[in-house]
């Protein structure tokens, strides 16, 4: 692969923690200005809610690589390590490093569909099982206006909704898992009902899940304190703006229509839509 | 499933399913219901329950099963049940504003005498909201978005309550840690509250949160609670409190009873015993020449035999106060052994007040202050008596 520029290590920040062989390495690049000023930038003027996903992928990239977001893991072997090998930079010390310039493109993606679904009110759900984080992964959802779901997760939960659930339930629309494996370093029952559901997802892979199932992976550490807030906090930013956009432009639908039917004809035009 | 039977529709059915505990309270619907119905005479409630359930199509068996009570109809009942309160009173020649539930529990008995030995099984009118279980109403709005965040989890009530408590217990450690930085140590001054008090069942924490709940879950929660009562004694104490229920303690000390004065100002005292089904009453005056009177008689001709007679004795022999108390009682119950029985018990407990408490003490140990707690044992079907089994042929 060839020496990489040193902006392109993930350092790590932050306390210790998981089991042993999850190392922190020293942030190598110099912190740089903390506040970023393009978080704070009006929302771009066009409708679509993709406006926000690219800033915010920017502001992404500079943060992680200040080094907020550690991306090593032990080496692991298993029917996961050989699927998880496109999105592994390399390995030094027995620990794996993530590609960030590709987790960089699949968080894009990512978040862009979540800023949709939310858009078109969609229903998500926060999927997590561990412990550490599921505290902070409800208060997020919480905030965000959406659902969560970090505890035992009883079997039919998904797919025998209508009995488990009540009879005419409506199922999430997306599924966003913050943790792919349970306690037991399983996959997570809810990939493979999301995915007997047609549900799409969206996952945080670690080097030693499998990301088949899911319809967006972002490979990432879903270990370390640091990451697992970074990701809360970037889903929980495009949620609200993407539901604000959504408000703005139902507002903005409410008075076209009380000026008068003449004015409906610019409504179609301006509609956001997936394809865009 | 029972099938549905045919006076009472399938509501009994599925009562039946979600629960024995209200199961004999349901088939009262149709009792209650007609002592409502009974003066209006319009359309029978019977038939109104059958319509109630709906058509059931192969498709909707499992939605059936889980049918809640809707809100209307709920609010329906309880307008039935209060015209059918106002025109019982009627029936009954009382005052229709005043008619309390204890009223209308004895009309029902009146008008519907049950020789049923099972209580739950008789007629009952009561309160609809007594009668049917608690429910959820529909948990999510009209764009089908379900209104709790943790909705998707199943038990949404539980685990917003287990956040909500690890919410606080993250906040009193990080004002502990912060107290503790800063050198001042809180001192634990409050920990009387907790006594007196026990954690919530886990019937109640149900009911608390209309949700049913394992037990694992139960004690993970008393666990999360206890946790957060090890870090600060007097965290968050509404919150807390709202969990705990009071015990009354039962003090184990003997009750002494407060001596009385008769007109002539001789001191007595009185109190009651109990031995079997006989129930005695005993009044011990303070002095006396040793004549005990039960019932009126006296007790060489109440009781002829030796061994009752002894009974008797015995506190006052206990006590060397043989020919020093004069006692007059009443009895009631059982047969002349377990009638001594109670008048001994009665005697002994009226002692108390003339005595020092080390020979409280000392009678209590001797067994004189205790109620014998034996009763006859019931005969049992397939046996001849309560132990005796029938005579075992070989063939």
């Amino acid at each position: 692969m060839g020496l990489r520029p040193p902006h392109c290590w993930g350092g790590g920040r932050g306390g210790n923690d998981g089991p042993g062989g999850y190392m922190w390495l020293g942030s190598l690049g110099d912190p740089g200005p903390r506040g970023c000023g393009d978080e704070d930038s009006t929302v771009p003027g066009d409708g679509c809610p993709r406006g926000p996903s690219r800033v915010l992928a920017r502001i992404r990239e500079r943060r992680r690589l200040m080094g907020h977001v550690s991306l090593a893991h032990s080496c692991f072997c298993g029917v996961s390590a050989r699927f998880m090998e496109p999105y592994i930079f390399g390995s030094r010390l027995d620990q794996d490093i993530i590609d960030l310039e590709q987790t960089a493109v699949h968080l894009q993606l990512a978040l862009n569909f979540t800023a949709h679904v939310a858009y078109r009110k969609g229903i998500i759900l926060f999927v997590g099982r561990n412990r550490q984080f599921s505290h902070l992964i409800e208060t997020m959802a919480r905030d965000c206006g959406e659902y969560a779901h970090t505890r035992y997760f009883k079997g039919g939960l998904l797919t025998n909704a209508p009995l488990l659930l009540g009879p005419n339930v409506r199922l999430p629309d997306l599924i966003i898992f913050l943790h792919t494996l349970n306690n037991v370093f399983e996959p997570h029952v809810a990939v493979r009902d999301a995915a007997k559901m047609q549900i799409p997802t969206v996952g945080i892979v670690d080097t030693n899940c499998n990301p088949c199932l899911i319809t967006y992976p972002v490979p990432g550490n879903d270990d370390s304190p640091p990451s697992v807030r970074l990701f809360c906090r970037l889903f929980q930013t495009t949620i609200t703006r993407a539901k604000q956009k959504r408000r703005q432009m139902e507002a903005l639908y409410r008075l076209q229509g009380q000026e008068g039917p003449g004015a409906r004809g610019q409504g179609p035009a301006a509609l956001p839509s997936l394809a865009a | 499933m029972a099938a549905p039977c045919v006076s009472c529709g399938a509501p009994l059915s599925y009562r039946l399913f979600l629960g024995g505990r209200v199961s004999f309270a349901r088939r009262h619907g149709v009792w209650k219901a007609a002592a409502a119905e009974l003066q209006i005479g319009a359309g029978s409630q019977i038939l109104r329950l059958r319509h109630t359930t709906g058509v059931t199509t192969k498709k909707n068996v499992a939605a059936l099963r889980r049918e809640t009570y809707t809100v209307d109809f709920i609010k329906k009942q309880i307008e039935e049940f209060n015209i059918g309160k106002r025109h019982l009173a009627n029936m009954m020649g009382e005052d229709p504003e005043t008619f309390t539930q204890e009223d209308i529990d004895r009309a029902i008995a009146y008008l519907f005498p049950s020789g049923l030995f099972e209580k739950q099984a008789r007629p009952i009118m009561k309160h609809p909201e007594q009668i049917f279980p608690k429910q959820r109403a529909v948990q999510w709005g009209e764009d089908g978005r379900p209104f709790h965040f943790l909705f998707y989890t199943g038990k949404q009530s539980y685990y917003s309550l287990m956040h909500e408590t690890y919410g606080k217990l993250l906040d009193v450690e990080k004002r502990q840690n912060q107290l503790q930085a800063k050198g001042l140590f809180s001192e634990n001054t409050k920990t009387k509250d907790l006594i007196g008090s026990r954690w919530l069942i886990k019937e109640e924490l149900e009911d608390m949160l209309v949700e049913k709940l394992s037990d694992q879950d139960y004690a993970q929660f008393i666990r999360l609670l206890e946790r957060l009562l090890t870090v600060q004694r007097d965290a968050e104490e509404e919150f807390v409190q709202q969990f705990r229920r009071s015990v009354t303690i039962q003090s184990k000390k003997q009750l002494i009873e407060p001596l009385q004065y008769d007109e002539q100002g001789m001191a007595f005292s009185t109190s009651e015993g109990k031995r079997k089904s006989a129930r005695a009453k005993a009044v011990v005056y303070e002095h006396g020449s040793g004549r005990i009177k039960v019932n009126g008689i006296d007790y060489l001709l109440y009781f002829p035999v030796m061994q009752d007679r002894e009974q008797l004795m015995f506190p006052f022999h206990f006590l060397d106060r043989l020919g020093k108390h004069d006692v007059t009682c009443t009895v009631a119950g059982g047969g002349p052994s377990s009638q001594a029985g109670a008048i001994r018990l009665a005697m002994a407990k009226a002692l108390c007040s003339f005595v020092t408490e080390e020979e409280v003490e000392w009678m209590r140990q001797a067994g004189l202050l205790t109620t014998d707690p034996r009763v006859r044992e019931r005969k049992k079907p397939g046996q001849e008596g309560a132990r005796r089994k029938f005579t075992w042929k070989k063939r």
